[in-house]
């Protein structure tokens, strides 16, 4: 099996490969790349996102046919994949981090930026909360509902079918964390950094 | 509920630890991923490593480090000491770093902040702020503690903020090293005056000091060096106690 990082230059994505490869060991091909051949050619891929909603989707479109084939493979071929933060979000139709920016579209919904209710809340998000898991999704196998995993952001996507919600979290309200749609796959939080509940979650992923 | 988190930090030098933990069974003392895998193992909910190398030609050691750590610890790792431009921050995020933290160069060229937090995302740059008290305000000092800039903590803390910074590491100069507590007085006031987490340090010197850290100074997370040293008190020691004292912690 190959499972393939998609690096299009969205941030600092060192976390995300190196967790992939302990998880992954030698059973597994981890591959980092942007070129669209082994792309297409992958059995999975992990779409990373760090910065802004907006910055992430400029990023996507400066590299020729990538949204395209992304597209081709989670939509088309019903391929699996996993978006991890920013990843997560642009599945969504629209953002409105920076200015409002079209999203890929895969999970009809918005990303707007947390109501952090006058200043009660700080922002961002930042550090460990609890998962509040309301769908038996497939990455939170062995997974106890209440665990930790480390969160660093501002912005939440607001799905409009909230049957894709796979868990949430506690944080001024509750903030869509995981989300599930038949083989398109999401976490707001960061796997790569929730230590062993983070790598089993990968786990989870790959195996699938 | 979002957790109070326990940062424990490390003094590297030149790509070995100054002080840390002594345990016995550690098979070489001076390694900064064996200690920060001991302390991930542990429970800590961030790693910090502060680079004190003083020489130019030793300054990539911490690259070094922090790839071989990085590859070991998954939980956050932020690196600080010297990092003074975008190439900096570059290199050590590409290293495995998930944050850096900015202290002398975010005085002297405040863009270096709204720069990077744009290029990289607010979430990997905290600015470490050093503090003393002088009459009834604090000033910002620069180059370890050395400089007075003569900067108002409480406006700067603002500005940086308003640059684009995720997160405030405050360190009270008056109270580094002297094991007797965060100077809460300044942490409350910068955490009330900003709404971006801010991580409290300089002073701590029993698990007290943590809790009033929280409680008191209003810091969203605790950083702290020598009580985690020598065995003194585990990460985990330090969580139950915070926990015993009604403050959310991850155990």
């Amino acid at each position: 099996m190959k499972v393939t990082i998609v690096d299009y230059n969205s941030g600092n994505i060192s976390s995300v490969i190196n967790s992939f490869k302990e998880v992954a060991k030698d059973k597994v091909n981890i591959d980092v790349t942007s070129d669209l051949g082994k792309i297409k050619s992958s059995d999975k891929l992990v779409l990373p996102g760090q910065g802004s909603f907006k910055s992430c989707v400029d990023a996507l479109n400066k590299i020729d046919g990538l949204t395209e084939t992304l597209n081709e493979f989670a939509i088309n071929d019903k391929k699996t994949l996993l978006g991890i933060c920013v990843g997560l979000q642009m599945f969504a139709d629209v953002g409105y981090e920076e200015t409002e920016t079209k999203g890929l579209g895969w999970i009809s919904g918005r990303v707007s930026k947390i109501d952090n209710q006058n200043g009660k809340y700080k922002l961002p998000h930042i550090g460990w909360n609890q998962i509040n898991i309301v769908k038996d999704s497939k990455i939170f196998k062995d997974i106890k509902n209440n665990s930790h995993v480390y969160f660093v952001h501002s912005y939440e996507f607001v799905p409009n079918d909230n049957s894709v919600i796979a868990a949430t979290t506690d944080y001024s309200s509750n903030i869509v964390c995981s989300v599930e749609k038949e083989n398109i796959f999401g976490t707001q939080f960061h796997p790569e950094k929730s230590d062993k509940i983070g790598l089993k979650i990968i786990d989870n992923f790959i195996n699938l | 509920m979002l957790k109070n988190r326990i940062i424990p930090c490390l003094d590297v030098k030149n790509g070995r630890v100054v002080k840390g933990i002594n345990f016995v069974d550690l098979k070489d003392a001076g390694d900064p991923v064996e200690q920060a895998k001991i302390y991930s193992d542990g429970g800590a909910d961030e790693i910090c490593f502060l680079d004190i190398t003083a020489s130019n030609e030793n300054r990539d050691t911490i690259y070094n480090v922090v790839e071989r750590t990085s590859k070991n610890c998954f939980v956050p790792l932020t690196v600080g000491g010297g990092v003074r431009s975008i190439d900096d921050i570059n290199k050590l995020l590409n290293c495995g770093a998930d944050k850096v933290s900015i202290n002398t160069a975010a005085v002297e060229n405040p863009k270096v902040v709204l720069d990077s937090s744009k290029k990289f995302g607010s979430q990997c740059i905290v600015v470490a702020i050093d503090a003393k008290k002088n009459g009834d305000k604090w000033e910002i000092f620069t180059h370890g503690g050395r400089k007075n800039s003569g900067l108002d903590a409480l406006e700067y803390a603002k500005k940086m903020e308003d640059s684009g910074a995720g997160e405030l590491l405050v360190t009270s100069m008056d109270r580094d090293g002297t094991q007797i507590g965060y100077d809460v007085d300044l942490m409350n006031k910068i955490a009330s005056k900003v709404n971006i987490p801010l991580i409290a340090s300089g002073g701590v010197g029993n698990l007290d000091h943590l809790v009033d850290g929280i409680k008191l100074g209003n810091a969203s997370a605790v950083l702290a060096a020598s009580i985690f040293h020598y065995g003194k008190h585990s990460v985990q020691e330090a969580k139950e106690y915070l926990d015993s004292k009604g403050i959310p912690v991850r155990i």
